[in-house]
């Protein structure tokens, strides 16, 4: 049976990285603090679009769960997960920004407070399916049974006491148009989650760099102890918040300068990427990415009207 | 819109019973004949690498899908068609260069993956093919555009922008134009997009000239490489199927 057992060989080699990648393993980082550290590529099936840390508190009144992950399969393991690791029970979500990846598992959690602020509600109420289409497409299989549930309460700025820890939530916009942190007082962690990223390249769909760079000098002023990107490994100090803002700053000015030389989107693409950011993960496929979404505005910048409105 | 572009695709089939186009379309492409026949007016070809299309290796937007064409290996170039075949609208242009190196760059809209193909005329009278595949996400030719309804075209329409660069034999030009680019193929907005643009010198000498389809994206953006001349100024003209004219004039500084 040669090719029975071939075929089981080639079945397993497939199926392998889809089990190894999806075995969710929290790592505990601080006292009542986990996290899931993601893949730091970009969405396949084999990772089932987790591509993004997620993390959760354990306190006393439950647990605060920061980011329900791209699908409503892998909500329903990481609920079991978060519950098997902390004995509680979940008291609420908190979505940081209207990413997919960060709200497609929503549905997972429908019995408990799902918390965004209203501009982030009010976008995933208008753009959900839109924002989850492209995960459907790229994910395929693993987004079975995944609607874009919106968040269902509200999230106010501002300290909370939540079962002995103090969180407070910091408004951050620029890597979208709302973005919320999460400072854990108590503990001394920030969840900064996809303002900051670290060892992968920084993704800019909605991203407004000016409001972006503001926010990272916040978060750079917060005197935590640990901070959790929204991609790589944890930090105890601030480099991948200045390594972010390197990025940003290389990219503004390189965009600007390719639009100021009269180069084509296909000409820019091509441009070359400095040494410190091109081993992050996914660099030149974001960079071909961030061209589509912004070097228009640069672009529009770049050339003057020849001829009055109308 | 799905069915608007079968019935596009089924157009196109029936009317032109498949016949021998050249073989060996290293895309396979099963409507590689009747582009051959609409395109190219079922003349003389041959693949030829020497045409380079360049486009994004992944494209999220089928909206806007950058490409560049250049076919300056070719030596002398008539013509240059831009074109896809899966598009409901296949051509995205024509380009006669005249005064001007064969190479352009543009954003096309695409509805679906297809192969997007240049094709050069060289002075014999041979088309010189080539081409890239695009993995599209769909949604560019039959989805409203996200800016149609945001943009105030009554201040925008025909507003052209633009500048030149001298650059190593050549002259960088990059000419805007605000405009829809209107398929047709979205509900209730009719087909509006711009038909001609010409490129004149200071004498009104015909520099470069390209036919444009509604297959552009919105608001089109051309980069041309002209060769050098001694104008002062080049003079912008172009044309759109509701027969408006949109004229600019953009100053060379020497
Ligand atoms: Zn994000």
């Amino acid at each position: 049976m040669p090719t029975l057992r071939l075929c089981l060989a080639w079945c397993a080699l497939l199926l392998a990285p889809l089990a190894a990648a999806l075995e969710l393993r929290p790592q505990a980082i601080a006292p009542d603090t986990w996290m899931l550290e993601a893949d730091t590529g970009y969405f396949t099936p084999q990772n089932g679009g987790f591509l993004v840390n997620m993390a959760f508190i354990a306190t006393d009144e439950g647990v605060v769960v920061i980011g329900s992950g791209p699908s409503r399969q892998f909500g329903e393991r990481y609920r079991k997960l978060i519950e098997d690791t902390t004995g509680k029970r979940v008291l609420e979500v908190i979505i940081t920004h209207k990413h997919p990846d960060h709200f497609l598992g929503n549905q997972a959690f429908r019995d408990v407070p799902i918390r965004a602020d209203a501009k982030t509600t009010a976008m995933i109420k208008a753009e959900g399916e839109g924002l989850a289409e492209n995960l459907y497409r790229l994910v395929g299989d693993g987004m079975r049974g995944t609607e874009a549930l919106a968040p269902t309460a509200p999230l106010n700025l501002g300290v909370r006491n939540i079962g002995g820890h103090r969180l407070e939530f910091i408004a951050v916009p620029g890597h979208t148009q709302s973005d919320i942190a999460v400072f854990d007082h108590t503990t001394g962690v920030l969840f900064a989650i996809d303002q900051v990223f670290n060892q992968r390249t920084p993704t800019l769909p909605n991203a407004d760099l000016a409001q972006w760079r503001q926010s990272l000098a916040q978060l750079a002023a917060v005197p935590f102890k640990l901070l959790v990107p929204g991609h790589g490994p944890v930090s105890r100090d601030a480099t991948p918040i200045a390594a972010t803002r390197d990025y940003l700053d290389w990219l503004d000015a390189t965009l600007r300068d390719a639009a100021e030389r009269g180069l084509a989107p296909t000409e820019a693409m091509l441009l070359p990427i400095p040494e410190r950011f091109a081993h992050w993960g996914e660099a030149r496929a974001e960079w071909r990415r961030s061209i589509g979404f912004m070097y228009g505005r640069y672009e529009r910048a770049a050339l003057p009207w020849l001829t009055p409105p109308r | 819109m799905q069915w608007l572009r079968l019935i596009c695709l089924a157009a196109l089939c029936s009317a032109l019973p498949a016949r021998a186009a050249p073989a060996g379309d290293p895309f396979n492409s099963p409507l590689w004949p009747n582009m051959h026949k609409l395109m190219l007016g079922g003349g003389k070809v041959v693949f030829d690498p020497k045409v380079k299309v360049t486009i994004p290796e992944r494209v999220e937007d089928g909206h806007f899908v950058p490409v560049t064409v250049d076919a300056r290996e070719l030596g002398e170039v008539r013509e240059l068609v831009l074109f896809a075949d899966y598009n409901p609208i296949p051509r995205a242009l024509r380009y006669q260069p005249l005064a001007a190196q064969p190479r352009l760059s543009v954003a096309m809209r695409v509805n679906q993956a297809t192969p997007i193909r240049a094709a050069a005329l060289d002075g014999k009278g041979v088309w010189h093919v080539s081409g890239q595949w695009l993995d599209a996400p769909g949604g560019g030719c039959a989805l409203p555009s996200q800016t149609r309804s945001t943009t105030d075209w009554n201040s925008l329409l025909g507003r052209v922008s633009g500048r030149a660069w001298r650059e190593d034999g050549a002259l960088r030009v990059r000419l805007g134009v605000m405009h829809p680019m209107d398929t047709g193929l979205v509900s209730n907005v009719a087909r509006f997009n711009i038909e001609q643009l010409d490129i004149r010198d200071a004498d009104n000498r015909l520099l470069a000239r390209l036919e444009t389809d509604a297959s552009l994206a919105e608001n089109p953006l051309f980069t041309l490489h002209l060769r050098p001349t001694p104008t002062p100024l080049l003079r912008a003209s172009s044309q759109d199927n509701d027969g408006n004219h949109y004229t600019a004039t953009l100053p060379l500084a020497p």
